[in-house]
């Protein structure tokens, strides 16, 4: 499953997540993370049954941890399927059918947000973290 | 030799033996039989489109209120129209962004939501006449409470359109959508195969006066739209037709996150095959349109080509630059461009459309002209300063404050041993060390991202770039990264207080 792991500014530059990782002993897969003087965001895979264990840990330390499991929203009345979105997503989750169709397999989505950005007709969101 | 009239043709629409393919259609049929033999076969060929044309807008005359103002500013739902003409009269146009919303909401968003059927605010001003007393009004109005809404595009329907690609290492947004880093992606614009000039380059048929389809309905072509570039096969259309009978189907409105708003119109022309010539312009595939992809992160007119590109490459879903496979997106939608086609094709085959040969053709080996500049372009090395006190990244920090202490200079370039750059140490650097009582070497406090500028790049560009960073200075360098100089948000400010 996904996770975002918020981290304030007070703690930026701790190694949270090493300790976290080292400490449970549970792997997490990062696809992205941002950081800047304000705060810092990644998004990562966990196994749903260790999510406790490293979410518990990760809040012991600071962070804020949130379940990421809605994945891209397509609004099919806003998109006039023109196909915007294929080239930015890094999974591949939009092509276009044999018949210039948009087609969405939102199971490759990691939530990274790009396509949202990219959208030219507010047709793609993402419900919990953007 | 095949020669028909519009006379015999609309006959033929007429009486219903009319014979209307697509122009993708077309590609089979002139590819079999030869345009000869499809000259003599096909009696009209449909074209569609349906992309972002941000030349857009619609004419509105509102009707006189009581008692009358003369508008000489006018906002529907917070967006700025233009009145700079008779009282009532205003032109919305679609990349006019709100006052209030910014770049959520703007033109085009007014124009969909009156094709919708919803009312829009209307507040205008006025410092008041004898004849037209009023000063201010605030009202609410729907399509239907306006006495013309007429839509009237500058310039529609390119022939075909560059597409766009990033050699930069930051995403950047633009009205080509969002380009990722290092070639990551392409974006292009355009129906290709399906169109309307593509279709006819040489404008056998298409000019002033064609009866088009215009965003659900029947329109017109106004003439060459601005910026026609014939000569090198941009040629555009200025087109016109009746808001309040178009469908959200086919005009839509957009935003492109950093760019602004934009109008997605729904444009098909029919081509009647009146010879043997124009059976073969028709003809013409994806495989037969080339354009150009341009690295748009180069910020200039002159954005460098990348190589030429079909529409065919464009829309296989990658293209090769510099040996990388590319994704490529369409920003059109050519599933609906084929629907309006389509739409097109049926309204001729059942006589509800006519077609028409134009009263004035339009100009061909044009090419639209670059702005005349009478204020020369400033560049970096005109305004940069050339005395720049520099620092090792082996010195203390005490030495890095002491020589901001004395020298009133905010950032110091940090070098490295053979002089190349380093990193920059500013004085709010040297306030968080002392405030973590870390008096180490300035390497361990400098920043070491440096964003820099080089001598030959424009002001305005970099300008953009400190702003963009949130930095109040730049070191300049040459290509074996030394500092030559410093560009700072005080001496931009200076160079255009001096224009002003």
């Amino acid at each position: 499953m996904k996770i975002k792991i918020n981290i304030s500014s007070e703690i930026l530059t701790k190694p949270i997540m090493a300790e976290a990782i080292l400490e449970t002993g549970v792997l997490l897969n990062i696809s992205q993370a941002h950081f800047d003087r304000s705060h810092g965001e990644v998004v990562a895979d966990v196994d749903s049954d260790k999510f406790d264990l490293m979410c518990k840990s990760l809040t012991n330390r600071g962070a804020v941890v949130i379940k990421l499991d809605v994945p891209i929203k397509w609004d099919e009345t806003e998109c006039v399927e023109c196909s915007a979105c294929v080239s930015v997503c890094p999974t591949k989750v939009f092509s276009l059918a044999e018949d210039f169709s948009l087609v969405v397999d939102d199971k490759k989505c990691i939530q990274c947000g790009t396509c949202v950005d990219m959208c030219p007709h507010n047709a793609l969101s993402l419900g919990n973290n953007k | 030799m095949v020669k028909k009239t519009i006379h015999e043709i609309n006959g033929k629409i007429r009486d219903g033996s009319v014979n209307v393919v697509t122009a993708e259609e077309m590609v089979h049929i002139v590819g079999e039989l030869g345009a000869e033999e499809a000259a003599k076969e096909v009696d009209v060929v449909t074209t569609g489109t349906f992309g972002a044309m941000c030349s857009s807008g619609v004419w509105l005359n509102f009707g006189h209120s009581e008692p009358p103002i003369k508008m000489q500013k006018v906002f529907l739902n917070d967006v700025e129209a233009y009145t700079g003409v008779a009282a009532v009269d205003a032109f919305i146009g679609a990349t006019q962004i709100s006052e209030t919303l910014g770049m959520d909401y703007g033109g085009a968003h007014v124009i969909e939501d009156l094709i919708r059927g919803k009312s829009v605010h209307l507040h205008a001003m006025s410092h008041g006449t004898d004849c037209y007393p009023r000063k201010v009004l605030d009202t609410t109005l729907s399509l239907d409470d306006m006495n013309q809404a007429i839509m009237m595009n500058p310039r529609n329907a390119y022939q075909k359109y560059n597409a766009a690609t990033n050699s930069t290492r930051s995403t950047i947004h633009t009205y080509m959508g969002s380009l990722l880093p290092s070639f990551g992606n392409v974006t292009y614009s355009g129906a290709g195969v399906l169109s309307p000039l593509s279709n006819d380059p040489d404008y056998m048929t298409i000019g002033t006066g064609t009866r088009i389809f215009l965003g659900g309905a029947q329109g017109y072509i106004v003439g060459e739209g601005t910026q026609h570039s014939s000569g090198g096969g941009f040629g555009t259309l200025m087109v016109q037709g009746d808001l309040k009978k178009m469908s959200t189907d086919y005009i839509r409105a957009a935003n492109f996150t950093g760019y602004g708003t934009s109008l997605y119109v729904g444009m098909g022309v029919p081509i009647p095959i009146l010879n043997e010539q124009i059976a073969q312009a028709t003809a013409v595939s994806d495989a037969g349109v080339t354009t150009k992809i341009l690295d748009y992160g180069i910020p200039s007119r002159d954005r460098p080509a990348m190589r030429d590109v079909t529409y065919e490459e464009l829309r296989s879903g990658f293209v090769d630059i510099n040996g990388k496979e590319v994704p490529t997106s369409s920003l059109s939608s050519f599933k609906k461009s084929r629907i309006i086609a389509n739409e097109l094709k049926d309204w001729i085959a059942k006589g509800e459309f006519f077609v028409s040969m134009p009263v004035e053709r339009l100009p061909k080996d044009i090419s639209a002209k670059p702005m005349k500049q009478t204020e020369g372009i400033a560049i970096v090395s005109d305004i940069m300063a050339v005395n720049v006190v520099t620092i090792n990244k082996d010195a203390s920090v005490y030495d890095a404050a002491k020589i901001i202490q004395d020298t009133s200079f905010n950032h110091l370039p940090v070098l490295n041993d053979d002089k190349t750059l380093a990193g920059i140490i500013t004085a709010w650097d040297i306030a968080k060390a002392v405030s973590l009582n870390k008096f180490d070497l300035v390497e361990d406090i400098m920043t070491r991202k440096v964003i820099t500028s080089n001598a030959d790049e424009q002001v305005a560009v970099v300008a953009r770039r400190l702003d963009l960073n949130e930095v109040s200075a730049m070191p300049v360098i040459n290509k074996d990264r030394h500092v030559i100089g410093m560009i700072t948000s005080d001496d931009i400010s200076k160079l255009y207080a001096r224009r002003s």
